[in-house]
């Protein structure tokens, strides 16, 4: 089977459609059990009470919102180098997703810090760099926004991604170059967690649930993007009548 | 006819760049009296103290640094866009990286070098003393070019778009993020006493850093908006 025919949006878009509803049963499934997990399995912390439950959508978020960007950037500079269409068009998709998880991954640290830490935000390392990646992602946004010409738009806000992949690491690895307020990672890859295993279980069944929301929500924007790219250039006569009218309803803000 | 080397068309550009400053010489006069005018307002505006402003001194003179890197950065490319000289500056067969460079230390030495040459007399407002005001114009020193180099890549991927000016400041300011918090911190360090080298280092590496890779990105960028 030929994998890249799906490189061609118009191979893509039914492809998308067909895979949807799965991810979204997938992502909805996961969510519910993992929230399961963690708001009525997982033990009360001895220390922190039952605030620390907020860790079990604060953690998951925080992985994905640096997980997404460099995703993007990946897709961002397979478009740069092979002038793949789809992969520029993944980049719009991706975009908003990473911002909603950024913002979540602050909100519920704030919401997690009052109680805490008796603040709703400090100027610690990894605060400040998430932020800036929530200001990066609404840069790239709107930098794609202020570019009428897809073409350059694609382009431009690609640089963007890849220039500003910088700060991932940085985000990764803030809590341990400078000792400060956010803790250390509790979940390694090599070291035996240093929490009990439901909290563990529920946290990674609950980013496998982000995981394929994030999908879903892609795959629906990139059908989005496509139709709405459908209606300039010459192939968009293709794209079934009924789904430009029902995009044209839903891609607002997209 | 022969092609000019690579060094002799850096250096075209360069001279080229200067000597357009120095016929509109307001335009260098005016980022260097902003710098002095923002400075100038935050004593009147937090109150003479002079403890509060030795404290929030080192942070006021870096953000307006930054503040007055990114209100010339429109000049970088602007002019040459639009009178069409950017277009033939690509079409140099020297790789545009380098000549990108070439503009991007102009503009350093337009707007940045007079910013670090005023800033003892700026720390001095704030009450900086001694060692402190070194540590101070070091940092402008390591800093500014940072600056500049990651501004260019902003005012490429901006050029010629409707609300530049703004969109500009959007994309860069939180790449200038870094440059920022080491730059603060090793005046604010110095005047802790607790020593500056390790801020002044890793300035130093924001700089090796995006001289390596932020022309390379201009120039990628440029070429986008040229198309």
């Amino acid at each position: 089977m030929n994998w890249f025919k799906y490189s061609s949006p118009q191979a893509f878009y039914p492809l998308a459609g067909k895979l949807i509803p799965w991810f979204a049963a997938a992502a909805l499934g996961l969510m519910g059990v993992g929230l399961y997990l963690g708001f009525f399995v997982a033990p009360t912390d001895f220390q922190q009470g039952e605030s620390y439950r907020i860790i079990f959508v604060h953690v998951p978020a925080a992985w994905m919102s640096m997980f997404l960007y460099v995703l993007m950037a990946l897709w961002a500079g397979l478009g740069l180098g092979l002038h793949a269409r789809a992969s520029f068009m993944m980049t719009q998709a991706i975009a908003p997703t990473g911002a909603l998880f950024t913002f979540l991954a602050l909100l519920t640290g704030a919401m997690w810090g009052k109680p805490t830490w008796g603040a709703w935000w400090v100027w610690d390392a990894r605060l400040t760099s998430e932020l800036i990646l929530l200001f990066q992602y609404i840069g790239l946004i709107l930098l794609r926004a202020s570019i009428d010409d897809v073409r350059r738009a694609d382009r431009a806000s690609a640089v963007f991604a890849l220039v500003g992949v910088v700060n991932v690491p940085i985000i990764y690895f803030s809590v341990k170059w400078w000792n400060t307020l956010h803790q250390g990672a509790s979940v390694s890859m090599t070291a035996s967690p240093k929490m009990a295993t439901t909290m563990v279980t529920a946290m990674l069944v609950m980013t496998l649930g982000f995981w394929m929301y994030s999908i879903a929500v892609t795959l629906a924007r990139m059908r989005c993007v496509i139709v709405e790219r459908a209606r300039q250039p010459s192939w968009g006569t293709q794209a079934p009548a009924q789904d430009v009218a029902e995009v044209r309803e839903c891609s607002g803000g997209v | 006819m022969s092609q000019p080397s690579l060094s002799e068309a850096l250096r075209g550009v360069v001279r080229r760049d200067l000597l357009l400053a120095m016929r509109h010489r307001s335009d260098v006069a005016m980022s260097v009296f902003f710098v002095v005018i923002v400075a100038s307002l935050f004593p009147l505006g937090v109150g003479p103290e002079s403890a509060v402003l030795r404290m929030i001194g080192p942070g006021v003179l870096w953000v307006t640094a930054l503040l007055a890197c990114l209100l010339s950065l429109g000049r970088l490319f602007t002019a040459d866009y639009l009178d069409g000289v950017l277009e033939q500056t690509a079409l140099i067969p020297q790789p545009l990286a380098v000549l990108v460079l070439g503009k991007v230390f102009a503009h350093w030495v337009i707007s940045g070098l007079p910013v670090v040459l005023l800033s003892p007399l700026l720390g001095l407002q704030f009450g900086l003393s001694g060692e402190t005001l070194g540590v101070l114009t070091l940092s402008l020193l390591l800093g500014t070019p940072t600056l500049s180099m990651i501004g260019a890549i902003g005012a490429a991927l901006t050029l010629g778009l409707r609300g530049s000016g703004l969109l500009v400041a959007l994309l860069v300011l939180p790449l200038f993020v870094p440059v920022l918090i080491f730059g603060a911190g090793a005046v604010t360090s110095s005047l802790a006493g607790i020593g500056s080298e390790a801020n002044l280092s890793l300035l130093g590496a924001c700089f090796m850093l995006s001289l390596a890779f932020a022309p390379w990105a201009t120039a990628v960028a440029l070429r986008i908006a040229l198309e």
